[in-house]
């Protein structure tokens, strides 16, 4: 009872913080709720019973890449931003799109597992060692794979940063 | 024995737990800004405080009562609803850790066995790293949101020395998870149980790796010789330039309870969290340890004083290279070599 | 203790709303009871008693953000190592080798960093990178700190 009022809590931060992120109009506001959104999906890993995933989920993306997005405000002195009308095209075809695209998804997902029913919290691996278990033994190709892509973009970020200039 | 305590019982023992916990922090990060205060008088050849009560004991106590008496100033040129979050996610963030750190073995109350913990979760260490790297964010908002040229100099400097020095915090922690195979901080200390022998630093070849947390830690917590964000002769007080009265205090005494976390964090990874001799009667023998632990604490709290009244404060360029390229490739080779060693005996 | 996995997380979510009521509730009742007097010379930036020159909000150099990307690029790195440490005694040597593989390419890139000069913040870096960094030195005067040289509008979005 407590889980699914903790649950439902946290998920409705979740959900009000994305939509502030989409309704600020100063970036650093935006990127804040962001990192609000990010908070409370951990804690909905969390809740799920992901527990290294949750903390994961707080190193990386609400301590180092929003770090970033908050550096970049900072840095460039990004002021606020200037509202226009938007492109009506954009309005008339591109929420029916949306709409649509995520119905199929829904569609898709309904019929490729329909009896997929409750699972409880924690029943599934979330512990550090079974994720491990599937990522050095399981995934492993993939996890090496990522290597290359770090290098990659440790690569990138220094040849973009001198083209800036 | 451990499932035999219904979860409303174990929330109620946390909440006291809790409530213990939290004045004892703050009364520890009251006595350090004296023991500081003592200290640093003394290497100097000064008294320290010495007029409110015996040794200026009172001190701390008269300090929180001018700030909350001082002058509340929220200036007009800040962003003002930052202005304020900044203060308290810096102050919140640094009570939290407090959670995961255990200070002694079990006490057993009416047949319940009681971790002296308010709770042991099987990622602790990892919780901690993720409030640290959180850390950043109470620093770089006072900085962004004062509107003042030194607390942004100052707050732009502190985060990209944050976060320059996590990447060598979080691999000098490698080393010690591969000896003890376990997130859980408890289980990092009932690893080391047994004997000096048997601590990381020394059973588990972590020399290295202790210094390289002892680095990186106070550079994390600003502290000197990595001050350089409130390196008051260039930038005034860095990124709480703007701030005042209990605002400023918070930033404070959220540094404060930093050192105290790094500090048992220290004992707790490295020096075998609260081993010790044990003796006397059964009560002895529970609250030992808290005082093996505490001592740990006291110890590495007094190696912080010591460096701050020694050392002289790094140069910029220094702080960054100190880290990317001495730290960060010293804590990798400590890595390989634990793993090839850990892997040839298993 | 239970072994109950939800609830072994509680009383963290307690400790953080003990601790931000705590903070919270530090600063209400610091301005309560704080006074109040201001004053024109109170309510302008510090700035050693001089009056203030120019914004605060300045550019600054793009090195901050180089490091705050190398930062995310390591941080993924060394969360990868996590995992495998715990593990190292069940993957044995096995384990040892794929994360050689994994640190080595890893590795190639802190050289080119490191070769670009992208870590040092002392001279003119090898790499040009917007004006030389506002590194600390008591040069750094705030009023004289380099502007990024992008241009202004193309940068505003």
């Amino acid at each position: 009872m407590l889980h699914l009022a903790l649950f439902s809590f946290f998920g409705a931060i979740c959900v009000a913080g994305a939509i502030n992120l989409l309704a600020q109009r100063h970036p650093i506001n935006s990127a804040l709720s962001l990192i609000v959104v990010m908070g409370s999906l951990a804690v909905e890993f969390m809740l799920l019973g992901a527990e290294f995933v949750a903390v994961i989920q707080v190193i990386i993306y609400a301590g180092a890449i929003m770090v970033l997005f908050v550096f970049t405000i900072m840095l460039l002195n990004a002021g606020e931003e200037e509202r226009s009308a938007g492109s009506r095209i954009a309005v008339l075809l591109g929420v029916p799109a949306l709409l649509i695209l995520m119905g199929l998804v829904a569609w898709v997902l309904i019929r490729q597992n329909p009896a997929s029913g409750t699972v409880a919290a924690g029943a599934l691996p979330g512990t550090p060692p079974e994720i491990g278990r599937l990522l050095f033994r399981d995934f492993l190709l993939p996890f090496e794979i990522t290597s290359v892509l770090i290098l990659i973009a440790i690569m990138g970020a220094v040849v973009l940063a001198r083209k800036e200039h | 024995m451990s499932g035999n305590l219904s979860v409303g019982w174990f929330v109620l023992i946390s909440v006291i737990k809790i409530l213990i916990a939290v004045p004892i922090l703050l009364g520890i990060v009251a006595y350090t800004v004296w023991l500081e205060r003592k200290l640093v008088g003394h290497i100097q050849n000064r008294w320290g405080p010495s007029r409110v009560g015996p040794f200026g004991l009172l001190q701390p106590i008269a300090d929180g009562l001018k700030l909350f008496f001082k002058e509340d100033l929220t200036p007009p040129y800040v962003h003002k609803a930052l202005y304020l979050l900044a203060p308290i996610l810096s102050l919140t963030l640094a009570l939290t850790s407090i959670a995961v750190i255990p200070v002694g073995g079990w006490v057993t109350i009416r047949g319940a066995r009681i971790p002296l913990q308010i709770t042991d979760v099987n990622v602790a260490l990892l919780i901690i790293l993720g409030i640290t790297s959180m850390g950043v964010y109470g620093v770089a908002l006072a900085g962004w949101s004062s509107n003042s040229k030194y607390s942004l100099l100052g707050s732009l400097r502190a985060s990209a020395q944050m976060v320059s020095y996590e990447v060598a915090l979080g691999l000098s922690l490698v080393g010690v998870l591969i000896l003890s195979g376990t997130f859980s901080l408890r289980g990092i200390v009932e690893h080391q149980l047994g004997g000096f022998w048997n601590w990381n630093i020394f059973g588990g070849g972590q020399i290295v790796a202790f210094f390289i947390y002892l680095c990186a830690a106070y550079a994390e917590t600003n502290r000197i010789p990595f001050d350089l964000p409130e390196a008051e002769t260039e930038l005034v007080a860095g990124y709480h330039t703007e701030y005042s009265s209990m605002k400023f205090a918070m930033f404070f005494m959220s540094e404060y309870a930093n050192m105290v976390t790094v500090a048992c964090l220290a004992s707790v990874l490295f020096l075998g969290g609260w081993s010790g001799p044990l003796f006397g009667p059964p009560v002895l023998q529970a609250l030992l340890p808290v005082f093996w632990f505490f001592l740990r604490v006291l110890f590495f709290l007094f190696l912080y004083i010591w460096v701050r009244g020694t050392l002289p404060r790094f140069r910029y360029d220094q702080l960054m290279a100190f880290s990317w390229k001495f730290l960060l490739p010293l804590a990798i080779a400590n890595v390989i070599i634990t793993s090839l060693v850990v892997a040839l005996r298993s | 203790m239970p072994d109950n996995y939800f609830a072994r997380y509680l009383p963290l979510l307690l400790q953080v709303g003990i601790a931000l009521a705590l903070a919270g509730g530090m600063v209400i009742l610091s301005a309560l009871v704080g006074k109040h007097r201001y004053s024109r010379a109170k309510m302008s930036p510090y700035e050693c008693g001089m009056t203030p020159v120019g914004d605060a909000r300045e550019r600054f150099s793009v090195k901050f953000y180089l490091v705050a990307m190398l930062f995310i690029l390591f941080d993924v790195e060394t969360v990868f190592l996590y995992p495998w440490a715990v593990l190292l005694k069940e993957l044995k040597m096995f384990g040892f080798w794929e994360m050689m593989v994994y640190i080595g390419i890893v590795l190639v890139g802190l050289f080119y960093v490191w070769n670009k000069g992208v870590l040092d913040w002392s001279g003119t870096p090898r790499i040009s990178v917007g004006t030389p960094a506002m590194t600390a030195g008591p040069a750094d005067a705030p009023g004289s700190t380099p502007v990024f040289s992008a241009p202004v509008e193309g940068s505003r979005s």
